[in-house]
């Protein structure tokens, strides 16, 4: 197992359950991303009730709250232990290759020798910043949201934040707060308001099925799994972050960064299409969930249909933004990220990169991947999604072990 | 996805197994469209389009084209075709209309009728040189569509919402564009 975030632990401890013999690899501590790839004022998406593991779950007086990022390390730190974990940290693995019936597991601190493999060594270890990152002029700050911690970390003065994903959306927000003006760039995106008819919009996501769509059953998966982040923000008050509470908080909507040239960055004129797209998704979204309720009598215990006003387009939406000006001082991408495979010396990376696997079955035999977007199901993504994906996964594991020879 | 019998008469599954072939050869996805120009006499110009290369070779129309392309007489020309600018608007409408027709195929939409009306506002400040803060082109595009199909109000933006989504000549309007201009 390599890596001891949520998804690797959830698997150790299936693997556990079955008595398969195994050894997580971790390269720092337990639930390392989380550690040090997050900033300050991150909260989970989900809800506290929502956010479980396999036989662990939130067990506080909040439950309809959102972690912290030290609630969240606490979180999975315990289940680390609850589970029993055989976890060695402080351990890098340099490479995998395919060695006999199984895998040479070369790591800083020895080598061994394995029959099945699984990276659980997450989906968001690099920033994925645009091609036309060189073309930006010199005096300009770049920082990805992978890298930001908190807005003092940036120049004073105007911020261009590239990105509308709910790390775009919250870092907008946060930075805008901050006495810097925010223009946000904007490419395709997701949104969702936090609660419809009284309940967490994750709730319906989960009651309603939509999230338990397996992977085979998506129409265009490769879109699936590129898809943005929903725009939503874990807060107490539990707000809506959409775009139309970003342009009342004073936020400036652009289009989607096409280009540099000359020094200027040029915007996407289509961003009217990204709103009505968006909108026309949502409002697909909502009327799924009120015709599960309508289906289940459910009509009873959640309140009255709601219709959310359409993003509203800017009044005046510049095309380009002279980055010579002075007026933006720095850039935060927010602009996804995406594994590393760099140690990995097995021929299963498609021409861009991305593993190739059939719901989390790598190509390679005996070997798997967790803990990646829409991996079997829609839930995938999120924290509570690792468990099922774990269960089918070592089930699968404890199959392919059986059936190609010795027990362990 | 529901699959009724629509027919807009575009071969959505001659378009999906394309799709499929050209996946695993990314070269022969790659094609280069092409237009020769002549000119006439003062701002009029003849255009023909005939030979295009993709799938990794040459391709032929079946006919070659011929457009006129001229300026009006209020610009003191001889208004012998339509303006370039006009051009750009047949681009977009006639893209964004296939699309439809093609999206609304593949969603099993069954049309009647799609039309619709494209304006483009331009300052001539600026192609005049009056004003350096005006632009040349568009300042702005307006596309009204009116579309009678077996489908809600919903659906039907859907399509306009999708058509615009994977259309080339939107993307070339809205999105900046390498020009190269060269003497041979």
């Amino acid at each position: 197992m390599i890596g001891a975030g949520h998804a690797g632990l959830a698997a150790s401890r299936c693997l556990t359950e079955r008595s398969v013999d195994h050894v997580v690899l971790e390269r720092g501590e337990i639930a390392d991303s989380w550690r040090r790839q997050r900033w300050d004022s991150l909260r989970l998406l989900t809800p506290n009730w929502q956010t479980r593991l396999p036989g662990f779950r939130y067990e506080g007086a909040d439950p309809d709250g959102f972690m912290t990022m030290p609630e969240v390390i606490g979180f999975i730190s315990r289940f680390a232990d609850a589970a029993a974990a055989p976890v060695r940290r402080h351990t890098t693995v340099t490479s995998v290759r395919p060695a006999g019936d199984g895998y040479f597991v070369a790591t800083d601190r020895g080598d061994l020798q394995c029959r099945c493999v699984v990276v659980a060594s997450g989906a968001c270890n690099v920033a994925s910043v645009p091609a036309l990152r060189p073309a930006i002029p010199r005096p300009i700050e770049c920082i990805s949201s992978l890298d930001y911690r908190n807005p003092s970390q940036l120049p004073d003065g105007g911020v261009l934040v590239v990105g509308a994903s709910a790390s775009g959306v919250q870092l907008a927000d946060e930075i805008q707060r901050s006495g810097r003006p925010v223009t946000l760039s904007v490419g395709e995106h997701v949104r969702m308001p936090r609660t419809y008819r009284g309940r967490d919009v994750l709730w319906w996501m989960e009651a309603s099925g939509v999230w338990n769509q397996r992977y085979d059953e998506i129409d265009d998966l490769v879109r699936a799994r590129g898809l943005p982040s929903p725009q939503l923000v874990g807060t107490p008050e539990r707000i809506t972050l959409d775009l139309n509470a970003l342009t009342t908080a004073g936020v400036t909507l652009v289009g989607r960064l096409a280009a540099v040239r000359d020094g200027r960055a040029l915007f996407s004129g289509g961003l009217r299409n990204q709103f009505a797209l968006a909108d026309l998704k949502m409002e697909r979204l909502l009327d799924t969930f009120d015709q599960w309720a309508d289906d289940h009598a459910r009509d009873a215990d959640v309140g009255a249909p709601e219709r959310f006003a359409p993003t509203e387009p800017p009044a005046s939406s510049p095309l380009s933004l002279d980055l010579r000006s002075g007026a933006i001082r720095s850039i935060v991408w927010a602009t996804g990220s995406h594994p590393d495979y760099s140690w990995l010396e097995v021929p299963v990376l498609d021409h861009k990169g991305r593993l190739r696997h059939d719901g989390g079955v790598v190509e390679a035999p005996g070997m798997y991947a967790l803990g990646l977007p829409v991996l079997r199901r829609r839930k995938s993504t999120f924290i509570h999604g690792a468990e099922d994906d774990a269960r089918d996964l070592v089930e699968h594991l404890a199959g392919y072990l059986a059936h190609t020879g010795r027990a362990t | 996805m529901e699959k009724t019998k629509a027919n807009n008469g575009v071969n959505v599954d001659a378009l999906l197994a394309a799709r499929e072939v050209l996946k695993g050869a990314p070269q022969a996805a790659k094609f280069t469209w092409r237009a020769s120009c002549k000119w006439k006499n003062g701002t009029h110009s003849e255009t023909s389009i005939q030979g295009f290369h993709g799938l990794g070779e040459e391709q032929k129309h079946k006919t070659e084209t011929s457009f006129s392309a001229d300026h009006p007489e209020v610009f003191a020309s001889e208004d012998l075709g339509v303006t370039p600018v006009e051009y750009l608007l047949v681009g977009l409408a006639s893209c964004l209309t296939a699309g439809v027709a093609a999206v609304a195929q593949n969603r099993g939409i069954q049309l009647r009728s799609v039309e619709s009306k494209v304006e483009g506002s331009m300052d001539i400040q600026g192609i005049l040189g009056i004003d350096s803060d005006v632009r040349n082109g568009y300042d702005d595009i307006k596309v009204t569509f009116k579309i009678d199909a077996d489908a809600s109000k919903q659906e039907i933006e859907a399509l306009v919402a999708q058509s615009q989504k994977r259309s080339a000549v939107f993307d070339a309007i809205t999105n900046p564009t390498n020009v190269t201009v060269v003497v041979a």
